[in-house]
C-alpha cells in the first residue's frame, strides 16, 4: 500500500519536474547564471511548490495524524551549524557545476544520457561518503 | 538561451508542493528527495526502503507518463563533460546528505514549514550555485 502511494506521489513529484523545465540541466543553469543568459523560470517553480507546500502543510500540519502512519516525522535538528552550511555550499558547488540536484537526475535517468548515467551513481557514491562520515 | 516559461513552470512548481503536501498528509514525511534516496541505501534503520523505492521509481517513470499525455517529447539539455558530471554528481550526493537536504526538502519543504535552517541552507546553496556558474561560464 505504502509503496503504491509513494510510486504515484513520485510520479506526480517527477511531473512537476518534467512540466516545469526543471527537469533540465540548460534551464537549471540558465537560471544561475544572473550575468549571462538569464532564465527566471526556475522563481517560479519554487515559488509555485513552496506557495502550495505553505498552505497545504498549514491544513495537513493541523490534523493529529497523517492517514496512513501513526505520527508526523518532522526534522528534529534546529541548530544552524557548521555541517549545515558546510553541506549546503558542497551541494550548491555540485548543482552548479552538473545543473542536476537529486530529485532531476534521477527523472532523467529513462532519457540515459551519458552525462546523468556518471552523474548519478556518482550522487549515490557520495550519499553513502556522507551517510558513513556522520554515522563515525 | 533557454525560453522563459512562467506558467509552465508555476504549474509544475505547484504540482511539486502539491506532491510534498500529499505526501505529508499521507505518511506524514518530508518530500525531500536527497533524504529519500539516501535511505536506499546502507546503513538501514527503521525500514521503510520499500516506500522510498516506490517515490524514486515514481521519479524515473514520471516522463513516460508526461509523454504519454502531452505527447511532446522532453527537452533536455545533459552536459558531456563526462569528468564534470562525475565530480558534480559526487558533490551533490555527499552535500545534501552532510548537510540534511536538498532542492526538495529544504528549499520546498522547509521554505513552507519556515524552517530557519532550511532558509539558510537553501541561500547557501543558491549563492554557491550562483557563484560557481560565474565563475566558470564568465572567469574561465
Amino acid at each position: 500500500m505504502s509503496f503504491i502511494v509513494n510510486l504515484l506521489l513520485g510520479l506526480l513529484f517527477g511531473v512537476g519536474l518534467v512540466i516545469s523545465g526543471m527537469a533540465d540541466p540548460a534551464k537549471v543553469l540558465n537560471f544561475l547564471d544572473l550575468a549571462g543568459t538569464w532564465d527566471p523560470s526556475l522563481a517560479f517553480v519554487m515559488g509555485g511548490a513552496v506557495i502550495v507546500a505553505f498552505f497545504g502543510y498549514r491544513v495537513v500540519l493541523g490534523r493529529k495524524r497523517p492517514l496512513l502512519a501513526p505520527d508526523f516525522q518532522l526534522p528534529k535538528r534546529s541548530a544552524i551549524d557548521g555541517r549545515l552550511v558546510a553541506g549546503a555550499a558542497i551541494f550548491g558547488l555540485g548543482w552548479g557545476l552538473g545543473g542536476f540536484c537529486p530529485g532531476p537526475a534521477l527523472t532523467s535517468l529513462g532519457f540515459a544520457e551519458t552525462g546523468t548515467l556518471i552523474f548519478v551513481p556518482a550522487m549515490f557514491a557520495g550519499m553513502l561518503a556522507a551517510k558513513w562520515l556522520a554515522r563515525a | 538561451m533557454t525560453e522563459f516559461t512562467p506558467v509552465a513552470s508555476l504549474i509544475g512548481g505547484a504540482l511539486i508542493g502539491l506532491s510534498a503536501v500529499l505526501l505529508m498528509a499521507l505518511e506524514g514525511r518530508i518530500a525531500g528527495i536527497s533524504g529519500i534516496a539516501a535511505r536506499l541505501l546502507p546503513p538501514y534503520h527503521k525500514g521503510g526502503v520499500l516506500s522510498r523505492l516506490g517515490f524514486v521509481l515514481g521519479l524515473v517513470l514520471a516522463p513516460l507518463l508526461d509523454a504519454l499525455v502531452s505527447g511532446a517529447p522532453v527537452v533536455q539539455t545533459v552536459s558531456s563533460n563526462l569528468p564534470l558530471m562525475l565530480i558534480a554528481g559526487l558533490l551533490v550526493g555527499f552535500g545534501s546528505v552532510y548537510g540534511s537536504g536538498c532542492t526538495s526538502g529544504h528549499g520546498v519543504c522547509g521554505l513552507a514549514r519556515l524552517s530557519p535552517r532550511s532558509l539558510v541552507a537553501t541561500l547557501v546553496f543558491m549563492a554557491v550555485a550562483i557563484a560557481t556558474v560565474f565563475v566558470v561560464r564568465h572567469l574561465a
